[in-house]
């Protein structure tokens, strides 16, 4: 009889492992819904995991695959800072369209003045936005013990109103001739978060490495981190070592938050370019997957993400080249964290045969 | 502005309608959270049941097959979750939230030669005579039948869980799955149970939205109504009857609000749109201050190690 017996402490050698081996997996199984769909499914497997990178056209997708990184590690980073801690936000979607909105107004309402000094402010605003947003679950967790998961995520639905009203109403472009949508950041320099365009490169790369390196320091060398690794694990202990509770969930929440909002900005100014109704696309949940997939390390969200921006770019690659539907996608991200969730069981648990009656 | 053009009979008849996928989902998860399960992927289980529930009553011309083809879709997805959280002792949190994700892809690939179909109408349950009653008739008695299914469910549930033996077992589970375990009962299977049912009434509640509320196909339809239905039963305190009140309270305000669009109030649209989920928060917060009704076993992981 087969009957799982706890390990002492969880394996190291399989916590890093599985994740490979539920990419594995996924790309089997991935393979198998392809060719359901009347796709040859190595040709679709190689067109999502190897042309983007390695093939003809590679030098064109390969900074795509950074272009889309960039948000899914800013967010993933500060959701991984909750999780760590047993405090859920899932609600990035809508930060993330709050620092769109915040930051893409600060910058429009200063159009056409060309100043260095409003891109910085800018991103104040931005961050600030997707922090305001993410300290309402966290205020009212506090103050009234209200579940933060479904505050949060009721609030992605707000902000996606919010979002549709102000590129129609308030944000929307004066000489627009009517369409929806605001002003594009790319005829606004001051206002543009592209360093280099031709060569895909923007700020919010560079943030996205700042916050990587700036979390792997506060996990591991901080005593803010610790609190946060000693809440998810012991939260007994955590009590008695005196660890204030409030304390922590403002801070990851409103962390998370501004990181999101920061991501939000950096896409609103750069690669989507406008404020539209449109432009939430997904990344707030594409993220929660970046950050189990990366462990809820910061290395491992950067790899993470950067798979996960390949079966984005791979997947538009597929979808024009073999007509593959989006949709398939999203099934085969959300794949992925099914069999990652699945396989940490052999991280924590010994799989062990034992004879019938000897327990 | 026309106020005068919402006719309140109509708005009672149709906050009934708005009120069932919601009723359903919400007593399906009750007795998932009473059993010490929570499942996150109700949105998830309510889209699938939504594109199956559409997809077979277009192939068959039958609404009835497609409200069973839903029911056994969302149950379906939801052994996924009771794999992954029963078997592979995993966090229950992660697993319903990957249940929601994977559901909302799957079913926009599903349903991607459903778009702008007509599905095939469902009958309403005209009785005869008592419809024909003015201002009652409307609205209590010519509704489609998986309406009063939803209300029949609710007594059922609250029957089940108040009176039988099984209802005290499915309790007990929930409220202590170590002393269940140490009277002999199987907590795994008891809650394994309990998440397909969750799963049925989620998938029903899809279906009642893509054939009778809407009746068409289109991605992303549930529209957050299955983290709602979660709300829902924190709101109703784990109490069957309670979700049936909070269903209707929740459906008279989408109702109101969509009427109120129509009426073209001075209030923008998106911020009229935006209501029921700023009203849901605020339940949340009122209802917050009193856990005393939650499951004590709600969430956690069971393992018998011996």
């Amino acid at each position: 009889m087969i009957a799982l017996e706890k390990r002492p402490t969880p394996s190291r050698a399989l916590s890093l492992s599985t994740p490979i081996i539920a990419v594995i997996i996924t790309m089997i199984m991935g393979g198998l819904l392809f060719s359901v769909l009347g796709k040859n499914p190595i040709e679709a497997i190689r067109t999502i995991f190897w042309d983007p990178v390695f093939g003809e056209f590679a030098f064109y997708y390969r900074p795509q695959l950074l272009v889309k990184a960039a948000p899914l590690v800013l967010i993933a980073i500060g959701l991984s800072l909750g999780f760590k801690a047993g405090i859920w936000n899932i609600g990035a979607e809508g930060q993330y369209i709050m620092g769109a909105i915040c930051g893409a107004a600060v910058g429009l309402a200063f159009y056409p003045t060309e100043s260095r000094l409003i891109f910085p402010l800018m991103i104040v605003a931005g961050a600030l936005g997707g922090w305001a947003w993410g300290m309402i679950p966290a205020l009212l967790k506090v103050r009234f013990g209200t579940n933060e998961i479904l505050v949060s995520l009721m609030l992605v639905y707000v902000a996606d109103q919010l979002l549709a009203s102000m590129s129609l109403g308030l944000l929307r472009n004066p000489e627009g001739m009517g369409f929806p949508g605001s002003r594009n950041f790319s005829d606004f320099a001051a206002g543009s978060s592209w360093i280099n365009e031709a060569a895909g490169l923007h700020w919010g790369m560079a943030f996205a490495f700042i916050a990587v390196i700036f979390s792997y320091i506060l996990l591991n060398r901080h005593i803010l981190g610790f609190n946060i690794r000693l809440t998810g694990e012991a939260p007994r202990a955590a009590r008695f070592a005196g660890v204030n509770p409030t304390r922590l969930i403002l801070f990851c929440l409103g962390t998370s938050g501004a990181l999101a909002g920061l991501a939000g900005f950096f896409e609103v100014t750069g690669p989507s370019g406008q404020i539209n109704i449109d432009f939430a696309s997904g990344y707030g949940f594409t993220a929660i997957i970046v950050a189990f997939l990366g462990r809820l390390h910061p290395v491992g969200i950067l790899l993470a993400a950067l798979l996960m921006a390949l079966t984005y770019v791979g997947g538009d690659l597929a979808q024009g080249n073999l007509g593959l539907p989006s949709a398939a996608i999203q099934v085969f991200q959300g794949m992925l964290l099914f069999f990652l969730l699945a396989l940490d069981l052999l991280t924590n648990y010994r799989v062990v045969l034992k004879t019938k009656g000897a327990a | 502005m026309d106020l005068s053009a919402i006719n309140p009979v109509l708005l009672i008849a149709s906050l009934m309608v708005a009120a069932t996928p919601l009723l359903l989902a919400a007593i399906g998860e009750l007795v998932v959270e009473r059993a010490g399960v929570l499942n996150l992927g109700v949105e998830g289980m309510m889209i699938i049941g939504a594109i199956a529930g559409f997809a077979i009553s277009v192939e068959t011309t039958s609404p009835m097959l497609g409200l069973v083809a839903a029911m056994i879709a969302g149950a379906v997805l939801s052994l996924l979750f009771a794999f992954l959280t029963q078997f592979a002792l995993a966090n229950q949190v992660a697993s319903g939230l990957a249940l929601t994700l994977f559901g909302l892809g799957l079913s926009a690939l599903m349903g991607q030669s459903y778009v702008g179909v007509k599905p095939p109408a469902m009958a309403k349950l005209d009785i005869p005579v008592l419809s024909d009653i003015p201002v009652l008739g409307p609205i209590l008695f010519s509704h489609d039948p998986v309406l009063y299914i939803g209300i029949a469910l609710t007594g059922a549930v609250f029957w089940f869980l108040k009176k039988s033996r099984g209802g005290l077992i499915l309790r007990a589970v929930g409220e202590s799955h170590d002393a269940a375990h140490a009277l002999g009962y199987n907590v795994i299977r008891v809650r394994i149970l309990a998440i397909m049912f969750g799963g049925a009434c989620a998938g029903l509640g899809g279906a009642y939205i893509s054939l009778i509320r809407v009746p068409q196909w289109t991605e992303g339809m549930t529209a957050g109504i299955g983290w709602i239905a979660l709300a829902l039963v924190v709101f109703a305190s784990w109490k069957p009857w309670r979700v049936l009140l909070g269903a209707y309270l929740f459906g008279g305000i989408n109702v109101l609000q969509l009427n109120l669009q129509a009426a073209g109030i001075a209030i923008p649209v998106e911020y009229l749109a935006m209501s029921p989920y700023l009203i849901t928060i605020l339940v949340l917060v009122i209802m917050s201050a009193d856990k005393s009704g939650a499951p004590a076993s709600l969430g956690r992981t069971f393992h018998a190690s011996q």
